[in-house]
């Protein structure tokens, strides 16, 4: 191991994970909300990001970025609250299983539609961040009398910076306001819920909204850095195995676990100096930051099958 | 106010449930509804609320009217929002939440300002003081009077016209249940809520109900005035648990007996 590069890609990693965080957050909170495991997400988020760029490209429409980044927004909630609207909200009282396969069967409908309306060519994302000026941040320890930097580069700060700022909105949002209230009270019990009052199927319309909504912000946020083409639905994918490490329900499990699968896939990419391994497994394990994730998946659902922070069910009678 | 009118209920299209119930309730009135194990009573509060419909059960026949309105149909939020609030049995909290938020809870459809809801918070907390003291412990750790207290209070939040109360005394210590009966008489006074009591405990729903309906296996089985049903003897016997001394065993008797013992089955 390169120690001195540790620290790099680690904090690299974790702020990879900013987005993905933000993307598994939408699927908890479908989840939470309906019971519903969304595996229509990635595709919503590259519809979300797709439109963002039409509205932006001169091929497009042309508008300034910030107002093109609007557009985009309205487009997914739209999207979100159509898609609860239409395809959800008509199979309500349907076994959860054909529910979920069909949001399966849904993202690749949307992504069938995205290749229709876009076309396949990798597209040139509004880049929203200085890529030439990284910032250095020294750390306050050495390495062999060396002092040790870190160099970030100024996008990758400031997205995670972006998705934890919309992290802590919507948790703001969920604490404080009134529906957020119903929105949680819904979570826990649906019947409960409809006997005070509360319109759940309104609450379940809020839920894909600002799932859509922040699935895209994700979206944005990666492809400023990564750019943009029809594979960002199955990078989004990466946001899977954080909700499941997360425990599913747990809103800051999903959040820890999105910045934990940032901070794996940082450490697989550090170079090792290939003492143990030899050349080629250390070469083949540097490539493998995509399947890391789902390994650690699986090891960590085999010992804790709820996930490391699957909420603590209160069962008192 | 509530005019039930000879309702049929149907589950899964199969499961006959009630068969023929008429029953009122009037503006101010606390109603009992009694009866065993399995007679429908809480089907009948489902009927009412509209949460029959999330068990896919349906009324095949008659209808339920509520201030001249037929409810019909109608999703069990709305018949929320047009006044009657129903207390489902087993003190169904959001047991994540703290004391306040599930009462809050009760108060959303109302779109009510943060001013009025804490207006309507105190008054919940006068009628339940121990709640003021553990409002913002999460609600699933107080214990099981403390739970009712706050369903009830979360109901109330909701400035219901109507409540329904599905067996608010199951499993609490006759302490408590003397003084959770006393805040339910209390709202009727104070508030003027009308209250469709369902109740096992024959004894103290008597004591607070101004009229009482006793159902077994889908049907109204006896119906009036509260004091004049504490007088009957079967109902003494079979709710009350009081049976005249020195009287011969008859067939009646084993009759009576077994029909008990299927009913606290
Ligand atoms: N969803 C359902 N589907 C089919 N049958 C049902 C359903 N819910 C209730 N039943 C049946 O309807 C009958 C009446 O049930 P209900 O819950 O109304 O009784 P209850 O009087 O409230 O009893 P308890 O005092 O035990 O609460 C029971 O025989 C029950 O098995
Ligand atoms: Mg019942």
């Amino acid at each position: 191991m390169n120690w001195q590069l540790l620290p790099q890609f680690a904090i690299t990693g974790i702020l990879n994970g900013g987005p993905v965080a933000l993307i598994a957050l939408g699927i908890v909170l479908i989840f939470k909300s309906s019971e519903i495991f969304n595996f229509a997400h990635g595709q919503m988020l590259l519809i979300g990001t797709m439109s963002t760029w039409w509205f932006a490209a001169e091929e497009g429409m042309g508008l300034p970025l910030w107002l093109a980044v609007i557009c985009a927004m309205g487009v997914s909630v739209l999207l979100g609250l159509l898609i609860e609207r239409v395809t959800l909200r008509p199979m309500t009282g349907q076994p959860l299983l054909s529910i979920i396969l069909m949001t399966l069967a849904l993202g690749q409908v949307l992504q069938g539609l995205t290749i229709l309306t876009f076309g396949t060519t990798q597209r040139n994302f509004p880049v929203f961040f200085s890529i030439t000026d990284p910032y250095k941040l020294s750390l306050p320890f050495q390495y062999n009398g060396n002092p040790i930097v870190v160099i970030l580069r100024q996008n990758l700060v400031w997205t995670f910076v972006i998705a934890i700022i919309c992290v802590v909105v919507l948790w703001l949002f969920f604490q404080f306001t009134h529906t957020g209230l119903s929105m949680r009270a819904t979570a826990e019990d649906h019947e409960t819920a409809q006997s005070v009052g509360i319109r759940i199927n309104r609450v379940f319309g809020i839920s894909w909204a600002i799932a859509g909504l922040i699935a895209t912000i994700g979206g944005i946020l990666i492809a400023t850095a990564s750019g943009l083409d029809l594979s960002l639905s199955i990078v989004a994918l990466i946001a899977f195995p954080a909700v499941l490490l997360g425990g599913l329900e747990s809103i800051p499990g999903a959040v820890i676990g999105g910045l934990l699968i940032g901070l794996v896939q940082g450490l697989v990419a550090l170079p090792t100096n290939d003492f143990f391994l030899g050349p080629a497994v250390a070469q083949a394990i540097r490539n493998s930051t995509e399947i890391v994730p789902y390994i650690i998946l699986l090891i960590v659902l085999v010992i804790r099958p709820d996930g490391l922070f699957g909420q603590k069910r209160i069962e008192r009678i | 106010m509530l005019k039930i009118n000879n309702i049929e209920v149907i589950y899964s299209d199969v499961v006959l449930v009630l068969r023929g119930i008429s029953l009122e309730v009037n503006q101010g009135q606390i109603v009992a509804l009694l009866g065993a194990n399995g007679a429908g009573k809480t089907t009948t509060l489902k009927a009412i609320s509209g949460l029959l419909l999330r068990e896919d059960g349906a009324v095949t026949r008659g209808g339920i009217e509520f201030e001249g309105q037929m409810l019909g149909s109608m999703q069990p939020e709305e018949i929320t929002r047009s006044g009657i609030v129903q207390v489902l049995e087993g003190r169904r909290l959001f047991r994540h939440l703290s004391v306040e938020e599930n009462l809050i809870t009760g108060a959303l459809f109302r779109n009510a300002s943060n001013r009025v809801i804490k207006q309507d918070l105190e008054e919940v907390y006068d009628y339940f003081p121990p709640l003021r003291e553990y409002r913002h412990r999460t609600s699933g750790y107080l214990s099981g009077g403390e739970q009712q207290m706050v369903v009830i209070g979360r109901a109330l939040m909701a400035k219901p016209k109507l409540m329904l109360l599905d067996e608010p005394s199951v499993g609490l210590a006759p302490l408590l249940v003397q003084n959770i009966f006393e805040i339910i008489q209390r709202i009727n006074q104070e508030a003027g809520v009308a209250i469709l009591l369902v109740e096992q405990n024959a004894n103290v729903a008597l004591q607070i109900a101004e009229t009482a309906y006793v159902m077994e296996t889908g049907r109204i089985v006896m119906d009036g005035p509260s004091d004049q049903l504490a007088e009957n003897a079967d109902i003494k016997e079979f709710y009350l648990g009081l049976t005249q001394v020195g009287e011969r065993k008859s067939y009646r008797d084993v009759k009576h007996y077994k029909r008990r013992k299927r009913w606290l089955g």
